[in-house]
């Protein structure tokens, strides 16, 4: 396809604004000619008419034989339960109409939640009801009952107990449930010479072999950043990644308000080997390749006093001068038992290991850093793990093979040969939700419950425990990993359901049945977080850091499919990657410099080498990504995921050997001819010296408490031609705190499953017209190595002098008593005056019958009975969650009350693990809104234009380090 | 030279004013098709699986509407009843009845009855039965006097203007909460006057609120 490029306004970071032939609605490509775009004009204009008399299609109703007495038909019930990945759980409460699950929301008594959650959990229920689901079990692709496979592990028993389970593997991810840990065991004490092995393609391994290399025990890292008033990041995206991410981020962020509100605010340094939104979010980032962070967390580490080994001193002398490492070592000593030092899963045992001994010496252990035992049922090192039984399979000594979950035939590390080592073993079994890559190399392939519609168990971080608990029958009676496994026990048939009790009885306090109920309401057992060990004298460990030199590639799990689990849910598909806004695709990103060097531009495709094997990329340039290095992502190119998720993007595991799981240094790069087209949400990521997302730091706010609203002007409030709106009873009104958004992306996934948000693919992406309701725009500003970032969250601004309603035709979008800017569909006849009209471009069109997804037998489940399901033709946008306000003043009404502060809690609103925004009612002063609103750091985007938007944001404030300059480097 | 003959100018006359004559007639056919009860439905007895009459429940026997619309005060949607809620009577009377075959087949198989909605609104009207009857809007205002219908129809058009007939001016419509559920009945007082009191003492929202879009489509 022909590109051509328009330069704009210059701009200092690259890339600058690309024109897709393909970005206009019509184009010679779409096989549309005048004279038929004429037909259909006359057409549609005749039959406009017609379709406003039609008749009400017959409805049934059909209610119960027997009503269960908690269902009042059309109130939604909520109920606890956990997701876990990477084997460890976060709390949820999931909203249930007439028994089927539609949202999910975070569980605010559960630690790793807290109320928040991750993007993952928001999009769960698209994973239940995806219609690529597998549905039944099969052997050699034949449909079998599940009486069959139960005479299989029969027969796997009476094999197996003679030679006391020689020939049995069962490879499993990682296990923190107590049941599904209890069964194992119990199944190695009844054939001791079974061998179960875990394997995660991003598993922990390195945390729990630092903190073996620190302490001589792989101990767990909770960190407490609530009193930590500096933290230190070597290469750790803790805010938007990982187990605790939901409750780091609400804590980093509760300390970035206190200070923004006169407060101590804490200061984050982050020295990161890719553009992670927890780098984003540092008031100090130092792009470093990931081989480098070693020897930089070294010299810290020297200057703090830690006693360092002889020998050492030259390497961790790389970094002595460096003045950002001398800056944050100084902060970090000027602030002993208030800071935090926290590794990266993705950086070498040795790096968490000097960052344990920091910690230790800077007092932080026991008040930011507490350590537990670890919360795995077995806290092995799976590469190790997965490198026995592949070395088993292959000796022959295997007969059996249980794959309980997880992909590894897609997975595993390319130079071990899994995939015809698993050929070898006669019996391969797979249980797993969809029929993929490994499904399709075993003869059994066992459909996989999913956890929504199973009873389980997992624990938390801190080792909390919470009983995963079903929200529907299994929809095409999938199975359990807890019923597998019974199959190999003397109860072949126990449920799930009686295994997890059996787990629990005895070890709950008190009345058993009363607590088991105490547990599954709370989503939690109270008191079943692991007890913390007091730890101290981590040893520094002695290995010499790697000198890189040369290119360097760097592996990350996918922001928004993670290991490739998530691949054909469509809504983590769609959803804009942070920083870069790519969505559909992963890419290869590169530093503006280095892609200078080797004469590459963005959608360039490269071939990638690491020792031998090689893979196909397309080049995404990313300001601020360290020079040298090339940072992919897991989980895409996918053969056998599912219509959405196989055949999007690369596979980087082909690329990722087991001596480079996260980072190589024997790396090559060939540019090619060929072009990659990749659909971002966002082509621009430069304010062009505008203020839209305003940032200050604490020294400016305390010097000039106006200093925000000086970066732009907002007209006073009569200052218009346009009649006033007067407000009735209520105005609602939204403030996004931008000091507290990590850009994780949770809050755009809650309003698609709110609002029966359509997804569109890749092809209508690149056309510009996706459909979240809701973005996070992202803009970089400053040095391209190395520029400011920042997030913005953007709904529909609400304005008050709203320009959309002003061109409408029809009267379709209007403002309401309560100055909502009302979008009434049936009355659209899809002119798009009002999204053109828009400066916030927030209007989504419904190109084609996009909602026609919800038509699948599976999807029709998911939809929210509460919001109408648009159709084509029609323009959309976000209506501050119109439904859960409609809900609320109802209940209010019935209470014959006002509507109270924190009544109605939009959907982004309740998903923000960061709490970044607030919803409510603008004519009650002592709202959290109304406060907001006052506080010095609010302003309205693109204020100048009198639009006087509801919606407004609070500056970030930041708190560089004044021996630092603002960019971060001295 | 004149091709027309005179007598063009009249027919040119008659036809401009036939035309606007001819397209207002189109016009107000056109609305009152769309008003009629063909599109509505309105008046029209539905076929259901089973001939239940509210004439003889409500009228003749005079059971509550909450007995079987047990969810009308507390939630958006009224509630059809169960079939245990048929057959708590029916398992004692009318225990053989032919009629009640249907009902009991389905209390026997755990197999729903399926009714066929008579009140059915579009699907991007979101309407709540309990804030209208705790508001004061008796059962009868929008469904008519039940008790005396054998079979069940729509009595209203149910169309927009209608509901917002209401919303605009609820006073006309308005009774004490006490009479939400009592058919037939007749203002004590006068109306208007009456219907004033209740819009203060309920706390109606005022008219701007009550007809914003967002009020019933979301």
């Amino acid at each position: 396809m022909k590109e051509s490029k328009v330069h704009g306004p210059k701009s200092n970071v690259a890339p600058e604004l690309p024109v897709h032939p393909a970005g206009h609605a019509f184009t010679p490509g779409d096989g549309l000619d005048r004279r038929e775009l004429f037909k259909f004009v006359g057409a549609s204009l005749a039959l406009a008419g017609a379709t406003a008399c039609t008749r009400q299609p017959t409805e049934k109703i059909v209610p119960y034989v027997r009503q269960p007495e908690e269902i009042v038909p059309g109130k939604p019930l909520f109920y606890a339960t956990a997701m876990s990945v990477g084997g460890l759980a976060t709390g949820l409460l999931v909203e249930s109409h007439m028994g089927r699950p539609t949202k999910v929301e975070g569980n605010p008594l559960h630690p790793a939640s807290l109320g928040g959650t991750d993007a993952f959990a928001q999009a769960a229920v698209y994973g239940l009801y995806d219609p690529d689901r597998s549905q039944t079990l099969l052997q050699l692709g034949e449909i079998r009952p599940w009486s069959a496979f139960l005479g299989e592990m029969r027969l796997v028993l009476e094999e197996e107990r003679p030679r006391r389970g020689a020939g049995l593997r069962i490879l499993t991810e990682t296990v923190s449930s107590p049941t599904l840990a209890r069964q194992l065991a119990l199944l190695l004490a009844a054939l001791p010479a079974a061998r179960w092995h875990q394997w995660e393609p991003a598993s922990r391994d390195n945390a729990r072999n630092g903190a073996r290399m620190a302490f001589g025990t792989p101990v767990n890292a909770i960190y407490r950043l609530t009193d930590a008033d500096v933290i230190l990041s070597l290469d750790a995206d803790f805010l938007a990644c990982g187990p605790a991410q939901s409750r780091l981020a609400r804590e980093f962020a509760a300390r970035r308000r206190e200070g923004a509100s006169g407060g101590a605010m804490n200061r984050l340094y982050v020295v990161e080997s890719a553009m992670t939104p927890t780098g984003a979010r540092a008031d100090h980032r130092k792009p470093l390749k990931a081989a480098d962070v070693e020897a930089f967390a070294r010299s810290i580490a020297t200057q703090l006093g830690v006693g360092a080994p002889t020998g050492t001193a030259e390497s961790g002398g790389r970094f002595a001068t460096d003045s950002f490492a001398r800056a944050a070592a100084a902060d970090l000593l000027r602030h002993r038992g208030r800071s935090a030092v926290i590794a990266g899963d993705s950086q070498p045992p040795a790096v968490h290991a000097i960052a344990h001994a920091m910690n230790g010496m800077l007092a932080n252990a026991g008040r930011t850093v507490v350590y537990t035992d670890p919360v795995e049922a077995n806290p092995e090192d799976q590469l190790e793990s997965l490198r026995a039984l592949v070395a088993d399979m292959k000796s022959g000594a295997v007969s059996t093979v249980l794959v309980l979950g997880g992909n590894p035939v897609y997975n595993a590390p390319a130079d071990l040969g899994f995939r015809d080592a698993f050929r070898k073993v006669a019996r391969r079994v797979h249980l797993s939700l969809e029929s993929d890559e490994t499904s399709v190399e075993c003869q059994w392939h066992v459909a996989e419950a999913h956890f929504l519609e199973s009873w389980s168990d997992a624990r938390a971080f801190d080792g909390t425990a919470s009983i995963v608990q079903p929200l529907i029958a299994p929809l095409y009676g999938g199975r359990s990993a807890h019923e597998v496994l019974a199959a190999l026990s003397d109860q072949p048939e126990l449920s799930a359901y009686e295994t997890v009790r059996q787990t629990w009885s005895g070890r709950l306090p008190g009345n058993f049945e009363e607590s088991w109920r105490r547990a599954l309401h709370d989503g939690l057992i109270a008191g079943s977080a692991f007890p913390l060990r007091a730890l101290t004298g981590a040893a520094l460990p002695a290995s010499e850091p790697v000198v890189s030199s040369g290119l360097e590639i760097t592996f990350r799990v996918d922001p928004t499919i993670h290991d490739g689990r998530f691949a054909n849910n469509g809504w983590l598909q769609e959803l804009p990657k942070p920083v870069t806004s790519v969505t559909w695709d992963n890419v290869a990103a590169i530093s503006p410099a280095t892609a200078a060097r080797l004469g590459v531009a963005n959608e360039d495709v490269v071939e990638l080498s690491v020792s031998g094997r090689r893979v196909r990329a397309p080049v995404w340039i990313v300001s601020g990504h360290p020079d040298e290095s090339i940072g992919v992502t897991l989980g895409y190119g996918r053969t056998a995921a599912g219509r959405l998720g196989s055949g999007a993007g690369f596979d980087s595991y082909a690329i990722r050997t087991s001596d480079a799981l996260w980072r190589s240094g024997a790396v090559g790069v060939r540019k090619t001819d060929d072009r990659w087209r990749v659909a971002v949400t966002q082509e621009h990521h430069s304010m062009e010296g505008r203020h839209l997302a305003r940032a200050v730091t604490s020294d400016e706010l305390s010097r000039n408490p106006g200093v925000v609203q000086e970066m732009g002007e907002a007209p006073a409030a009569g200052q218009t031609l346009y009649p006033p709106h007067p407000s009735h009873d209520y105005a609602w009104g939204m403030a996004i705190d931008l000091g507290s958004c990590v850009g994780c992306n949770a809050c755009v996934v809650a309003c698609t499953a709110e609002n029966n948000v359509p997804i569109v693919g890749k092809d209508q992406v690149l056309r510009g017209r996706e459909m979240q309701w809701l973005r996070i725009d992202h803009y970089a500003e400053g040095d391209p190595s190395n520029p400011r970032h920042s997030f913005q969250p953007i709904p529909c601004m609400q304005c008050e002098n709203a320009p959309c309603e002003l061109v409408c035709p029809v009267g379709a979008t209007v403002h309401s008593a309560e100055g909502l800017n009302d979008m009434v569909y049936n009355r659209c006849v899809g002119t798009k005056y009002c999204a053109n009209n828009c400066p916030y471009k927030v209007r989504r069109f419904n190109f084609f019958h996009w909602s026609k997804q919800f038509r699948a037998p599976s999807m029709r489940m998911l939809a929210n009975p509460d919001v109408t399901v648009r159709w084509r033709g029609v323009m959309e946008k976000c209506t501050y969650c119109i439904q859960r306000i409609n809900e609320g003043k109802i209940r209010a009404e019935l209470e014959n009350r006002r509507v109270r502060d924190g009544d109605v809690v939009t959907a982004c609103q309740q998903a923000c693990p960061a709490e970044a925004i607030v919803f409510g009612d603008l004519a009650d002063p002592q709202s959290r809104v109304s406060q907001r609103r006052r506080s010095p750091l609010s302003y309205a985007l693109l204020a100048e234009l009198g639009t006087r938007p509801r919606t407004t944001y609070l500056a970030k404030v930041e708190s560089p380090n004044t021996h630092l300059d603002a960019e971060g480097r001295a | 030279m004149q091709i027309f003959h005179r007598s063009t100018n009249f027919l040119s006359r008659v036809s401009i004013f036939g035309a606007f004559f001819f397209i207002g007639i189109l016009l107000w056919l056109f609305y009152d098709l769309e008003a009629s009860p063909y599109t509505t439905q309105q008046n029209t007895a539905r076929e259901q699986p089973v001939q239940f009459s509210h004439a003889h429940h409500v009228g003749a026997i005079g059971i509550d509407c909450r007995y079987c619309h047990t969810s009308v005060e507390k939630a958006a949607f009224a509630g059809i009843p169960p079939t245990k809620t048929c057959m708590n009577c029916h398992s004692q009377i009318w225990a053989q009845s032919p009629y009640l075959e249907p009902v009991r087949e389905s209390f026997r198989t755990d197999k729903s009855l399926e009714w066929t909605r008579v009140n059915d609104l579009p699907d991007f009207v979101y309407f709540d039965h309990s804030v209208h009857v705790n508001k004061g809007i008796g059962c009868e205002t929008c469904h008519g006097r039940v008790d005396q219908m054998p079979l069940m129809y729509q009595a209203e058009s149910l169309q927009m203007r209608w509901c917002l007939d209401c919303h605009r001016n609820p006073e006309k419509y308005l009774r004490p909460k006490d009479q939400v559920f009592t058919m037939g009945w007749t203002p004590p007082v006068e109306q208007a006057v009456l219907g004033e009191r209740l819009k203060r003492e309920y706390h109606i929202r005022s008219r701007v609120v009550l007809e914003s879009c967002s009020t019933c489509h979301r």
